[in-house]
């Protein structure tokens, strides 16, 4: 049991995460803590890949002297992170609109609790 | 046009709609009314171009673009082949129609928002683009958000109520792309490849691993939540109801189809060599998801009181039909599905721009309060409407009957009696609730007085050119879908069954 956390301490976080991240979305009234876990779980899902990437004693993938054969266990895998640099940029842009959508929410009703605001309708 | 032009057609699409929205946005600081304008050029030349494409593609076979010189599978690579092309010209054409339509109503319904309208609106139809020509999983990801991102704005001006269904739609729409975002990751651990031709060569030797199933699940849940597809479709009818008309009527006959191709491409190209055509399990899933749609879409729509509702209930079944057609698997379950993208998108725009014409001249679109004194008013917006209608409803001679007939044979071959059954019984639904509308405006006696306004007559030419168009496309798609079907639809499926 303590040797299955200690090994795969860093995929019990992610789920950790996206539990949190889905609890949050569901189980949560105020919209902007829908928010919060919509983030949450946009993040965990950021951090699955780049752990994905990750290697044991290795470099970032730059040749050291163009002279040696390239052995691939030496370099980490870069595209997961150029990947989730584009997955990043997604999600700070979906916060953006949410935002600005809460914001009008708040000045046509005056509330962000979902429960007045469906007494309102 | 230039050959070498053409070579290039598929990249200079989506860059024509994603700069366009760019220069958009300068245009209107410099004079507002010039947003439309450039928004209705920028998708006449897109409109244009695909044409040509299309062309081309049917004579000299698929081209696969690689971008930027990389070779696939390391580079990104858009695919143009015949099915690609196809869509292209549906949603540039289409969607040009609308934002012609567009001229109007929105600085009417959503005044002094337009310059950013116009310019989110390319944005969106840029994306919807790029979702159909991409040929690498991650990119179809950023496409799809692009276009997720572009609804959320759209749909978030316009009534009191619309921030909140935008809202709901944003959340929604995030789960779906997380899901699919996570899928991705377990299928790029296990293959190493996001090109769509490249794992489709590799996913036959690792089709029984957990991970790669798992993965698969979760995109396709991801994309079906996207489309729309029953019981996912939770968001579609509040955020359709409380856009603008434009909005609307830009989002609903485009956004959830392409969502569908997304999932006909990944089953029918990437799943298709590793489990078979038509993936079994997942085709049977999908077919039945798409036929309890169809029922259960059917009826909520017969129980609407509101227009705009009403047709986004019916979308929820047509999107269905789609779906029926693409897990049934077969040619004609294939080509049901296709011709239908195409002919529901003509059919939902046209509804849709008689609910905004409606919502102009006669301010509100309330079925109950509907009567004859709007026929008179506006007798070919009203024409427009009954053809679509039927069309909806599927009879003949209007291309919604040649579609459903294309389904209903493809059924047949299967022997899959209950999804024949849905699309009958569905079909008796659409009836009642499109009967029920022609029986308020052609024969319930006008009030006279009631409503308490002036009269504001038809729609100015600017709107009445659209519908009408849209209304005698259905026509003649239906008159010449053989055409369209042996020309276009049967080479599509040269290469995969």
């Amino acid at each position: 049991m303590i040797d299955f956390f200690a090994e795969h301490y860093s995929h019990v976080c992610i789920v950790v995460l996206i539990g949190v991240g889905f609890f949050g979305m569901v189980g949560k009234r105020n919209l902007v803590k829908k928010l919060i876990g919509m983030s949450v779980l946009q993040s965990a899902i950021i951090l699955f890949w780049l752990v994905a990437a990750f290697k044991e004693d290795a470099t970032i993938p730059i040749v050291k002297d163009g002279v040696s054969p390239i052995v691939p266990e030496e370099y980490v895998n870069p595209l997961p992170h150029a990947l989730m640099l584009t997955a990043i940029v997604v999600a700070v842009v979906t916060s953006g609109v949410a935002i600005a959508l809460l914001v009008k929410i708040y000045r046509n009703y005056g509330t962000l609790e979902e429960d007045q605001i469906l007494e309102q309708l | 046009m230039r050959p070498d032009l053409l070579n290039h057609a598929p990249i200079l699409i989506i860059l024509l709609f994603l700069g366009g929205a760019m220069v958009a946005v300068l245009a209107g600081l410099l004079q507002r009314r010039l947003a439309q304008p450039w928004a209705v050029g920028i998708t006449g030349s897109a409109t244009l171009l695909s044409l040509f494409g299309l062309a081309r593609v049917l004579q000299e076979g698929a081209l696969r673009y690689q971008l930027g010189g990389w070779r696939a599978p390391i580079g990104i690579e858009l695919i143009y082949d015949p099915l690609s092309a196809f869509l292209v010209v549906v949603i540039c054409a289409v969607s040009l129609l609308v934002l012609i339509h567009g001229r109007r109503i929105v600085p009417e319904e959503i005044p002094g928002r337009e310059v950013p309208f116009f310019a989110v609106a390319l944005m969106l139809i840029g994306g919807l683009c790029g979702i159909v020509l991409t040929g690498d999983l991650f990119n179809l990801y950023v496409f799809i958000e692009i276009v997720s991102l572009s609804s959320y704005a759209l749909l978030g001006i316009g009534t009191k109520r619309s921030p909140l269904s935008a809202f709901r739609y944003l959340v929604m729409g995030t789960t779906a792309g997380s899901f699919y975002l996570l899928g991705l990751a377990l299928i790029f651990m296990r293959t190493g490849t996001l090109n769509m031709t490249d794992l489709a060569e590799i996913l036959p030797f690792v089709s029984g691993q957990v991970p790669v199933l798992v993965g698969l699940a979760f995109i396709l849940v991801g994309l079906s939540l996207k489309a729309a597809i029953f019981p996912l479709h939770g968001w579609l009818p509040d955020a359709y109801t409380d856009g603008c008309s434009t909005a609307t009527a830009l989002i609903a006959p485009l956004g959830t189809k392409t969502a569908l191709y997304a999932i006909l491409r990944f089953v029918f190209f990437v799943l298709a060599p590793a489990y078979g055509a038509g993936a079994a399990p997942i085709g049977t899933i999908v077919a039945y998801a798409g036929a309890a749609a169809i029922v259960w879409g059917s009826f909520m729509a017969m129980s609407q009181k509101e227009l705009k509702r009403m047709l986004a209930y019916s979308s929820v079944a047509q999107v269905g039909y789609i779906a029926l057609g693409i897990g049934l698997g077969s040619r004609y379950g294939l080509i049901g599905a296709v011709l239908h993208i195409l002919n529901h998108a003509c059919m939902k725009a046209c509804l849709f721009l008689v609910t905004g014409n409606l919502r102009r001249n006669v301010g509100h679109s309330y079925l109950p309060n509907l009567d004859a004194s709007v026929r008179r008013e506006m007798p070919w917006s009203m024409a427009a409407f009954c053809v679509a209608a039927i069309s909806m409803i599927g009879l003949p001679p209007t291309a919604g009957f040649f579609s459903k007939w294309y389904l209903a044979l493809g059924t047949v071959e299967a022997g899959q009696w209950p999804l024949l059954v849905a699309l009958l019984v569905s079909t008796l639904l659409n009836g009642v609730y499109f009967f029920r509308i022609f029986e308020q405006v052609y024969l319930k006696p006008a009030r006279e007085g009631a409503s308490g306004r002036e009269a504001r007559g038809e729609a100015p030419l600017s709107m009445l050119v659209p519908t009408l168009i849209f209304a005698v496309l259905l026509l003649i798609l239906g008159i010449g879908n053989v055409y369209i079907v042996t020309t276009f639809l049967e080479p599509i499926w040269a290469g995969v069954l």
